[in-house]
């Protein structure tokens, strides 16, 4: 196809997309439903993959097809399915309004070596060592966290402001949301990220797809096999050059009539560039190799062959490998909290810290704002990760809306009544800070939002009542210790199980006789 | 504004005509018209019926809604829609009452109607699950957010001991008249909560309250000026333990009551012997009658009973 609609195509679908996907992090009303979550994500290729190769959910297929769909078209994902690289592609344009001419990329030598080295050590350290490379790296995360950390405030700036100038005219359908930033250290690799790979697309395109991000090298290497795929037509071309100045990727070497298929990602600018309609996509036509031209590489096969059984394989490692955070038993520890508290529906630290590549989607679905981006609490190298924040909020007992939205499979689905019989953790009381022991006065807020009164309150000194905890019908919602007014220590707080236990049921009494006369 | 003035122009026809076929006495409740002397009740009890037509009778025993509610003015109904759970649980406000109590506010003549409650649990959850969204809607008012320290402004209460300055709800300083609509209930700090304790969701910083004596905070708040000019005190499903949110359906008692009173300690107090326990032993409502904030003393009052 000759086409320019390819390119139309292209933009239409791919704007279509990013707007989705943005909406998916910023959609702070929870307007979207959770079932809207798995078929959008289906295909984003790393989030699939880990859900396939780790949590082990045979239907979550999406990244063969992908894999199936760049085999037979080239990197069209990156250009019509990966928001980060629909993002770039915006900064790219835009970066191009401030060029006084006509915007020229031309053709540029790939970083080979560097592109490569990424790929492996992402995937060495995905099988022996766990998810935490591929968390920085994954396109999919990393646009998750843009939208999260930077993209949400400003939007929430705005709906406040309108909320605040409709207010005034009695209008209450946009309603306030105060903004909360997180911990400031977990702002360290969204900002690098999006410092990294604004500059890149505002100068050079595509340049970060091509040497940066796994999934791009890794599509590579099949896109170049690809039975669709860009080529010139060379009788029409003038070798004019107008393809490779419009070439994001800069990928078209167009005095050899060449293009380089592993950093191609199916723009389809070229087509759209060339006025003698010298470029074209379409079915791959067998030549002979003219003197020079690369061959087939048996060692490069075999690597790519080598590269994807490690992925595939070696990743199975990681559960035998056992990535449980060093419980931090630093008694001078406020609340002395020997393990974090994961999310109900990930089983455990373990099976959720190999899993989750922080993409944030859960922090934002939250409706009570407990699940908060985790510094050091799942060790260093869980930055990012989520954890159940009680400082935050807490855990909301009719809601499993995390547990719908998660595409990795870091986050399980639960049916409500099953996670209102998920203990993802204990409650400990410290009588020595409670307001009722030291101060001898009437609290029980802790009591009082407890869902299951496993925090139920017996008798102290004179009328007063004091917490106690049943542990066993304690499901760790936390929201004792958001509610316990203590400072700066809370005087309950719960305690993470490093495996999520089963809660006992609430056991119900018959009630006594309902008076049928006033009492006064 | 037009789905308002329909809703105004068709309660007299639709609401008077729907009471009048199921509880043919009280078409009264309408009227708007004060009873004869001697009807000065300091409570109104009622028991026996539906939320809706226990309140119709009370309010009438009252004189009406036009006792409290003027031509053109602006009315804050504030129920209990403290958690995530659904009306039968107990834990928040009927919401047939809370619509009902609209409803009377627009036929008096209210210029508009806002409800608002500062939530335990998430407040979106609360206000759509409790079913009084839905029932603010249906009767025409507003529901309104207040999940927002921006909605709160500081205000200082005279002669409070240990609350002496507490952010409201913007709402509760610019309306004309204040109807406050807890729910009865067990509560696990306050022993039990009704009208008094219900203040503790016009505020922002509850912790506050918790951290500094909780009973007598209540009682503080209840010298701030802007009090309720009429208590409702929803008594229809009561929850007797496991409160303030309830662990099952098992912890209520079907009282089928409702108390109406201008004085918030008496309702209290007879909320408190509702639940089998004498006022004098729930801290906070002893405190408030000490402070002279209202009686407490049931036996001394003139409280009219019904049955219905």
């Amino acid at each position: 196809m000759r086409s320019s609609a390819l390119k139309h195509i292209r933009t239409v679908f791919a704007v279509l997309m990013l707007l989705l996907f943005a909406f998916l992090f910023i959609d702070f009303r929870g307007l979207l439903g959770e079932k809207a979550f798995a078929p959008i994500l289906y295909l984003q290729f790393v989030p699939s993959f880990l859900k396939f190769v780790i949590a082990g959910v045979a239907a979550s297929t999406g990244f063969i097809v992908v894999l199936v769909l760049t085999a037979l078209t080239g990197r069209t994902y990156c250009s019509f399915l990966c928001p980060l690289g629909i993002l770039q592609d915006g900064i790219s344009r835009v970066g191009g309004l401030f060029k006084r001419r006509f915007r020229k990329y031309g053709y540029k030598k790939p970083y080979t070596i560097l592109r490569y080295f990424i790929l492996v050590v992402t995937a060495a350290i995905l099988a022996v060592g766990g998810v935490y490379v591929l968390t920085i790296l994954d396109p999919y995360s990393t646009f998750g966290r843009f939208m999260t950390y930077f993209a949400q405030p400003v939007v929430l700036f705005i709906n406040n402001l309108l909320a605040s100038i409709l207010g005034k005219f009695d209008i209450y359908t946009i309603y306030r949301v105060d903004i909360k930033p997180y911990e400031l250290a977990v702002y360290i690799v969204p900002s690098a990220f999006l410092l990294l790979v604004g500059i890149l697309s505002f100068r050079y395109g595509r340049l970060y797809c091509n040497t940066v991000c796994p999934v791009g090298t890794l599509l590579g290497l099949l896109s170049k096999v690809s039975l669709f795929r860009i080529r010139f037509e060379d009788e029409k071309c003038t070798r004019c050059g107008r393809c490779a100045m419009s070439c994001k990727s800069s990928c078209i070497d167009f005095l050899n009539k060449s293009v380089d298929l592993s950093r191609c990602v199916n723009c389809f600018n070229c087509i759209d560039s060339c006025k003698e309609n010298g470029m074209s996509y379409g079915l791959v036509r067998f030549k002979k190799p003219a003197a020079g031209e690369v061959g087939t590489d048996p060692s490069r096969r075999s690597f790519i062959a080598g590269s994807l059984v490690l992925l595939a394989g070696g990743s199975q490692l990681v559960r035998a490998q056992g990535t449980t955070p060093a419980p931090t038993k630093d008694s001078t520890v406020k609340e002395d909290r020997l393990y974090p508290v994961s999310p109900p529906g990930s089983a455990g630290l373990e099976s959720f810290t190999s899993r989750c590549t922080a993409c944030t989607l859960c922090v934002n679905a939250c409706p009570t704002n407990v699940l908060q981006p985790s510094v050091s609490e799942y060790g260093f190298a869980g930055i990012m990760q989520p954890r159940m924040d009680f400082h935050s909020g807490f855990c909301n007992y009719d809601c499993n809306r995390c547990t719908d939205v998660c595409p990795t499979g870091a986050i399980m689905p639960l049916m409500i009544e099953a996670k209102k019989l998920t203990q993802i953790g204990k409650a400990v009381f410290i009588k020595d800070n409670c307001i009722v022991h030291t101060e001898k006065t009437a609290c029980g807020a802790c009591s009082e939002h407890c869902p299951t009164k496993a925090c139920h309150m017996v008798p102290y000194e004179g009328k007063l009542l004091i917490p106690e905890v049943r542990d066993e019908i304690c499901v760790g919602c936390g929201a004792c210790e958001y509610a316990c007014p203590t400072r700066p220590f809370r005087s309950i707080f719960v305690d993470g199980n490093p495996l999520h236990e089963a809660a006992i049921k609430p056991e119900t009494e018959e009630m006594e006789a309902v008076p049928s006369e006033f009492p006064f | 504004m037009k789905r308002r003035n329909f809703l105004r122009s068709s309660l007299g026809a639709g609401l008077a005509a729907g009471t009048f076929m199921s509880f043919g006495r009280y078409e009264q409740a309408f009227a708007g018209k004060r009873l004869p002397a001697g009807a000065d009740y300091d409570l109104i009890a009622v028991m026996g019926g539906e939320p809706a037509a226990m309140f119709d009778m009370g309010i009438q025993a009252m004189g009406g809604m036009g006792s409290f509610v003027k031509k053109g003015q602006k009315v804050l109904v504030k129920p209990n829609i403290g958690w995530d759970v659904v009306p039968d649980k107990g834990a928040n406000t009927n919401p047939a009452l809370v619509k009902r109590i609209i409803e009377h506010c627009y036929r008096a003549g209210a210029k508009e109607v806002y409800v608002f409650d500062n939530t335990c649990d998430n407040w979106i959850k609360c206000y759509k699950n409790s079913g009084i969204e839905q029932a603010v809607k249906d009767a025409g008012a507003k529901i309104v957010p207040a999940n927002s320290e921006s909605y709160y402004q500081e205000v200082s209460i005279p002669n409070g001991k240990k609350l002496t300055k507490t952010k409201v709800h913007e709402l509760v300083l610019e309306s004309d008249v204040f109807i406050n609509v807890p729910v009865l209930k067990h509560h696990s700090s306050a022993m039990m909560t009704g009208a008094l304790k219900g203040m503790m969701g016009v505020v922002w910083d509850r912790g506050y309250w918790h951290r500094n004596n909780l009973n007598q905070c209540i009682a503080d708040y209840a010298l701030y000026p802007k009090k309720p000019q009429l208590n409702v005190l929803d008594a229809y499903n009561v929850m007797m333990r496991n409160g303030p949110r309830g662990v099952s359906v098992a912890d209520l008692s079907a009282m089928k009551s409702l108390m109406i009173s201008t004085d918030w300690v008496a309702i209290d107090a007879a909320g408190a012997k509702m639940m089998g326990k004498e006022p004098s032993s729930i801290e906070h409502i002893a405190l408030a009658a000490g402070m002279g904030i209202g009686k407490m003393d049931l036996a001394a009052m003139n409280i009219h009973r019904m049955k219905m």
